[in-house]
């Protein structure tokens, strides 16, 4: 009896041991092999032509790095949530990959604030890239005087894409330019046509539309002061806004809900809707389904937005603890170049942070966009990750879902107060 | 000595059968009640954001969940899921069970076909069905009210699961699709399992033939009934892969499994969705633990 218990406690024992000695592999591992030996990034450009400019993007790195294993590490799955999932744990393992992609801004607030990303100030520095980036772009990403990611592309919420042939049905010569413009336009498109006056998709994409009327009613400064500390969302503009939200939402399709973003732009191009506000991305879906921009779809600012380019990026960190850290920085370094940027956007469909691209890679869609990046101001997106963090985020999905559902505007703009109260307070 | 071999003997007989269980009793203990245990001190700690200290608040969560708009919806269409796809789903069970009792012929196609969408996984039910409910109208309609359309039927077109009101009704159809099948089979063999001398008796005693299912047959089948009905309250409590195929995360449709899916991997508020999962658990086990107290008893008794 005593014999076999002091076999199990042996065994046991025997368990720890090895338990600590992979411990103690892991830990090794990651201090000794600091060096340029190996880089792993983390992404979910699996597929399409995000997945194509990712591979062109890392060919151009191999090249100036022929030293340097590349580790593709992408995680299928739209919009990153499998990869957002993956990566959660692997940071609570604190194992994390020497990079990872995030939406630049305060998506990031949650990694930032659990220690998790390391500053890349020096990085900015070093390569000058403030010289690059728009000065606004560098501010809205800062925190606390520190930056702690490098933007790839931009994308463009705020633009409304329309169809030129159920405009002319309905007799309106010029996309709309302010709030009442547009709403105008979609009583006569009711009137006059049986199309859809604005075509829209699941709660997602309404959360997306709120954002391009509160930009087209309140204006730059006064939107990107929702934000920040001191916002006031019970001012009479911001009612204004969501009455405005609200009434263009009345032209919406009775669909919506069961209606994925594609179909709700591809209701435009196919000539059954006037009017649909998505981001640029959805240029490339129109042109993947052979549509001539100009004839088959049209675009322009959302209604009241000209001037400001509402953007929203892709971009690379450097997770602390990497365990290839001079690697991972020259990963970053890829990822800021001229060349990189050039590389990876005309295949995804986006446009490059930088200034300085080359304007000749970029036809139709893309020429106008990059062109209006330069001579723009710019406003943060929430939806897509620039504003809100992760929490305050939810709090407006949530605000805007009890919308939909009950379409009560008083207690929407209370929902939106309370969430601001909570989301500055935790940023 | 005699006391010490005796001792030996016993052990023999329970020693053994505890050491083969004992890696499934610790891994239960670990995965299952350890970490319900854990997600309980979670549910009533702060830790509502990745760096937040996780002090112990005592029920706020759990009371807070209760002055939410978003909460309320959710368990309200919970309970109408549940009361739609429980009920209809045992209704349908019992007609087919009662139907092919009768000695249909082809007795065997049939319940094949009306247990196959068990097979289906709900991801895969909630796709099709997320076409066959589009509620567009005109030339865009598609799906069942398109049918309804061309069979002349049209006005049993409606928005199915986009209706603020009865929607979630609606979206417990295609759940009773795909399990209507499978209370059919347990009545069935609950029926095969009566024994026929017992309606013949009953025949004998002047019973007409409704009556010896109501009087003899149904009340035979009542643990049939209890089972069926607990497996299908705990799989619509949870419901949540079905709601994710058929709609996403929209509040139209909102659950507690959805809501603490989004408070837990996209808000990071890990204490509130903790404080879901506690309910949830909860909820599951108001239908679990008196069928557990039940079947005890009954073994015993027999």
């Amino acid at each position: 009896m005593r014999l076999k218990r002091r076999g199990a406690a042996s065994v046991a024992l025997l368990a720890v041991v090895c338990l600590a000695l992979a411990g103690c592999g892991g830990d090794k591992k990651a201090t000794t092999a600091g060096g340029a030996s190996k880089v792993e990034v983390f992404s979910w450009w699996t597929g399409g032509g995000e997945g194509k400019g990712l591979e062109a993007m890392i060919a151009d790195f191999k090249k100036k790095n022929s030293q340097i294993e590349f580790v593709n590490a992408a995680v299928a799955g739209g919009s990153g949530t499998n990869a957002k999932a993956v990566l959660a744990s692997r940071l609570q393992a604190n194992q994390p990959p020497d990079s990872f992609q995030g939406h630049a801004g305060a998506e990031l607030l949650d990694y930032i604030k659990a220690g998790q990303l390391e500053s890349v100030n020096f990085l900015y520095d070093e390569q000058k890239l403030r010289d690059v980036f728009p000065q606004q772009l560098v501010d809205q990403i800062t925190f606390e005087g520190q930056i702690y990611s490098v933007p790839v592309n931009i994308h463009r919420s705020n633009i409304l894409w329309y169809s030129p042939a159920v405009l002319k049905e309905a007799g309106i010569s010029k996309p709309p330019a302010t709030i009442e413009e547009f709403i105008a336009d979609l009583k006569t498109v009711k009137d006059k046509t049986n199309k859809i006056p604005i075509s829209l998709g699941a709660q997602w994409t309404a959360d997306h539309l709120l954002e391009s009327v509160l930009l087209g009613r309140l204006g730059l400064d006064a939107y990107n002061a929702l934000w920040k500390s001191g916002a006031d969302w019970s001012s009479p503009k911001v009612t204004q806004a969501l009455q405005d939200f609200a009434t263009i939402l009345s032209y919406a399709n009775a669909e919506a809900a069961s209606t994925d973003w594609q179909l709700a732009a591809k209701n435009v191009v196919d000539g059954k809707a006037a009017f649909n506000v998505m981001g640029d991305w959805a240029a490339g879906y129109f042109k993947e389904l052979g549509k001539t921009p100009k004839t088959d779809f049209d675009w322009a600012a959302a209604p009241g937005t000209d001037g400001v380019y509402m953007w929203l990026s892709d971009s690379f960190t450097l997770p602390k603890n990497a365990p290839h850290r001079d690697a991972a920085v020259a990963w970053l370094k890829e990822a800021a170049s001229k060349e990189g940027q050039d590389l990876f956007n005309p295949q995804k469909g986006s446009i490059p942070a930088r200034t300085d691209a080359d304007t000749s890679l970029y036809k139709d869609y893309l020429a106008w966009a990059l062109e209006q990046w330069r001579n723009s101001k710019l406003a943060g997106s929430m939806w897509h990750g620039v504003t809100a963090n992760n929490a305050w985020h939810t709090d407006i999905d949530t605000a805007v879902g009890l919308f939909l559902k009950n379409k009560n505007t008083a207690n929407f703009q209370k929902a939106l107060v309370d969430a601001a109260t909570k989301g500055i307070s935790a940023s | 000595m005699v006391e010490e071999g005796r001792r030996v003997r016993r052990a023999r007989t329970w020693l053994p059968g505890l050491i083969l269980l004992s890696p499934s009793i610790v891994a239960i203990g670990v995965f299952v009640y350890g970490l319900i245990g854990w997600n309980v001190k979670v549910a009533l700690s702060s830790w509502h954001t990745v760096i937040s200290p996780q002090r112990f608040v005592g029920l706020e969560n759990l009371t807070g969940l209760w002055g939410e708009e978003r909460w309320n919806g959710a368990v309200q269409h919970a309970v109408l899921f549940t009361a739609v796809f429980v009920g209809g789903a045992m209704l349908l069970g019992w007609i087919l069970a009662l139907l092919l009792d009768k000695g249909l012929r082809g007795e065997g196609g049939f319940r094949a076909v009306y247990l196959f969408p068990m097979a289906v996984s709900f991801i895969a039910t909630g796709i099709v069905w997320r076409w066959l409910m589009n509620p567009a109208p005109g030339e865009r309609a598609s799906g069942l009210n398109l049918l309804f359309d061309h069979v002349g039927l049209g006005f049993l077109s409606n928005d199915w699961w986009q209706n603020p009101t009865w929607g979630m009704g609606a979206m417990a159809i295609p759940a009773i699709w795909q399990m209507s099948g499978y209370v059919m089979a347990l009545v069935l063999a609950g029926l095969r399992g009566v024994p026929e001398e017992l309606r013949e008796a009953a025949r004998v005693d002047g019973a007409s033939e409704w009556q010896v299912y109501r009087k003899v047959v149904i009340p035979q089948l009542r643990p049939v009934t209890l089972a069926a009905l607990i497996i299908l309250g705990h799989i619509s409590l949870k419901v949540f892969d079905l709601i994710v195929a058929v709609s996403g995360k929209q509040i139209i449709t909102d659950v507690p499994a959805v809501y603490m899916w989004q408070m837990v991997f996209d808000a990071h508020d890990f204490a509130k969705g903790a404080a879901i999962a506690t309910y949830m658990l909860l909820a599951v086990a108001v239908f679990i633990v008196p069928y557990l107290v039940y079947s005890v008893r009954t073994e015993r008794r027999s």
